[in-house]
């Protein structure tokens, strides 16, 4: 972990409610992992999954649901931002097979972005499906297209590409290993639904985001673990449903 | 030359800052990020005889200025306390730490104060009868002077340590329970734990935290804190360690004007990793400022 102050390259809109935030700085963010950020006149920091990394940017797509992204969305290029970063332990890349799969729900979407790209670096055959409510919430579609991945988008309401869930999308699909983030009644189905290994991004309230309070914690098989220092990524064989 | 030295207990510490049990783990955590050896010392998560995974989640609130935790002690237990964590801290801490202590019967609390009172690098034990989030323990202890005694003076006639009481401050006279610890044989009290809070969520109309409540902490409730010190100290002649809400190198010196010998920093650790260091860094320059030589001259300065 490392403290670092950001600057705002950018801050737009991707739908109605979903922003994205570049961030100018020097960060060794590996995907998978977050960054947790100070904001004035808010007491706790808050947690942000990387959405990609590059040189010195780094870009966050937040959901705007409370009073802090609200916050976060009023930001201008040149602002300063006081962020912890490289915080979790991100997705285990070496465990892909030749053909992963990434599945990702609503701003479960962004941490798969950056997983995405290195896969294909890597000279994996990637596959997503990217599920959202409805054809107005869809967002890096074509990003995912430009990196050179299959994408299946899935809406619950039809309104774009499968109708249904993204366990939908996942039916005949043929893959080695899968990576998923999003609500957790998602994760849950993407569990059952799978036919292979895979790791899953949780998420959860956090005090600190590095370890420190046991706010976070989670029961797996084995043992507690802390979704901010431990995860936020589990594999598929450790996760204990408990909700 | 500013001298930040105190005496706590009989044993001295290179400064009166201590990261609050339960915002620094077993220490390790922060010793990645700097040296934690220039800390005064610090206090550990809370361990209590067996273990425990804690109370459902979420366990966090936001609140105005401050948070609610409703954690319930997680903690791997006392047999693991010492075969694991303390030799994994030894490595990065080379100063006697402080260990926080909780529990659900007086036999508890002696067993564990016992086996913990055994280790070399323990110097103090700090015996929280202040957890707001556990059911049957400890805010019960601590809320009432009889069971603050009983457990004072069980561990007492087990442990050969400075035994700290960590009070809880929602009571009506924390004043009478810092008494009856004394009278029954502490040698410190540390106060004040979180006041219990409660947040719901407009959305989903429903409290925020799974178990409803929480203790709220943070700089919110630092006059509280400074109050309740304030009152303690003017009433008992052992040491109090004073906490709640403390943020910066001034706060340390107000929560030691208000009778404090040593002040624990808790919830700010968890926005900022570095405030501990920081806070030592800061006070010489903020004790020139007020014309302060040496800390351990303005403990009680106000009183």
């Amino acid at each position: 972990m490392e403290q670092k102050i950001f600057t705002v390259t950018e801050n737009i809109p991707l739908t109605e409610t979903v922003m994205r935030m570049r961030l100018q700085g020097e960060s060794k963010a590996k995907c998978g992992q977050f960054v947790n950020i100070k904001l004035d006149g808010l007491y706790l920091r808050r947690p942000i999954s990387v959405c990609d990394h590059e040189g010195d940017i780094l870009t966050i797509i937040y959901k705007v649901v409370g009073k802090g992204t609200e916050q976060m969305k009023k930001m201008q290029a040149g602002e300063k931002l006081d962020v912890l970063t490289e915080l979790g332990n991100g997705y285990d890349l070496s465990r892909a097979g030749d053909k992963p799969l990434l599945i990702g729900g609503g701003v479960g979407v962004p941490p798969l972005y950056m997983l995405a790209k290195e896969l294909i670096k890597a000279g994996k055959r990637v596959s997503v499906i990217l599920g959202f409510n409805t054809a107005a919430e869809v967002f890096y579609e074509e990003e995912f297209k430009a990196l050179g991945a299959a994408v299946t988008v899935a809406t619950a309401d039809g309104s774009r590409g499968v109708k249904g869930f993204v366990t939908d999308a996942m039916k005949g699909m043929d893959y080695s290993y899968f990576y998923t983030c999003g609500p957790e009644p998602m994760l849950k189905a993407v569990y059952s639904a799978s036919e292979t290994e895979g790791e899953m991004s949780f998420e959860e309230r956090m005090g600190c985001g590095f370890g420190a309070c046991m706010g976070c914690s989670c029961k797996t098989i084995y043992g507690n673990k802390r979704i901010c220092k431990d995860g936020p990524v589990l594999r598929k064989e450790e996760i204990l449903w408990q909700k | 030359m500013a001298e930040m030295k105190v005496e706590l207990c009989g044993v001295e510490l290179d400064n009166p800052v201590i990261p609050a049990s339960g915002t620094f783990g077993y220490g390790y955590e922060f010793a990645e990020l700097y040296d934690i050896n220039v800390l005064g010392t610090f206090s550990f998560k809370g361990t209590t005889k067996d273990p425990r995974f804690g109370n459902p989640t979420p366990r966090i609130a936001e609140c105005s200025a401050g948070m609610i935790n409703a954690v319930g002690l997680q903690n791997p237990g006392v047999e693991k306390v010492i075969s694991e964590e303390l030799p994994k801290l030894k490595k990065c801490f080379h100063k006697k730490v402080m260990a926080n202590v909780s529990g659900f019967s007086v036999e508890d609390y002696a067993y564990t104060c016992e086996r913990l009172d055994k280790c070399e690098e323990v110097g103090w034990l700090e015996v929280n009868v202040s957890c707001p989030n556990v059911h049957g323990g400890g805010m019960s202890f601590g809320t009432d002077p009889k069971a603050a005694a009983e457990v004072t003076r069980a561990v007492k006639k087990v442990t050969t340590k400075p035994v700290i009481v960590k009070l809880s401050p929602n009571v009506t006279d924390i004043v009478s329970i810092a008494k009856a610890c004394e009278d029954a044989g502490a040698d410190g009290v540390s106060l004040i734990n979180t006041l219990l809070g409660m947040r719901i969520d407009l959305k989903t109309k429903k409290p925020v935290i799974a178990n409803k409540m929480g203790g709220f902490s943070g700089a919110a409730i630092f006059p509280v804190a400074v109050r309740m010190v304030y009152q303690v100290a003017k009433a008992v002649s052992i040491p109090v360690v004073g906490m709640g809400g403390v943020s910066s190198a001034e706060d340390v010196i107000e929560m030691m004007l208000a009778g404090a010998t040593a002040v624990e920093v808790g919830a700010a650790n968890l926005v900022d990793p570095f405030i501990c260091r920081d806070i030592i860094r800061d006070l010489p320059e903020v004790m020139k400022k007020y014309k302060i030589n040496a800390l351990k001259e303005i403990i009680g300065g106000c009183l």
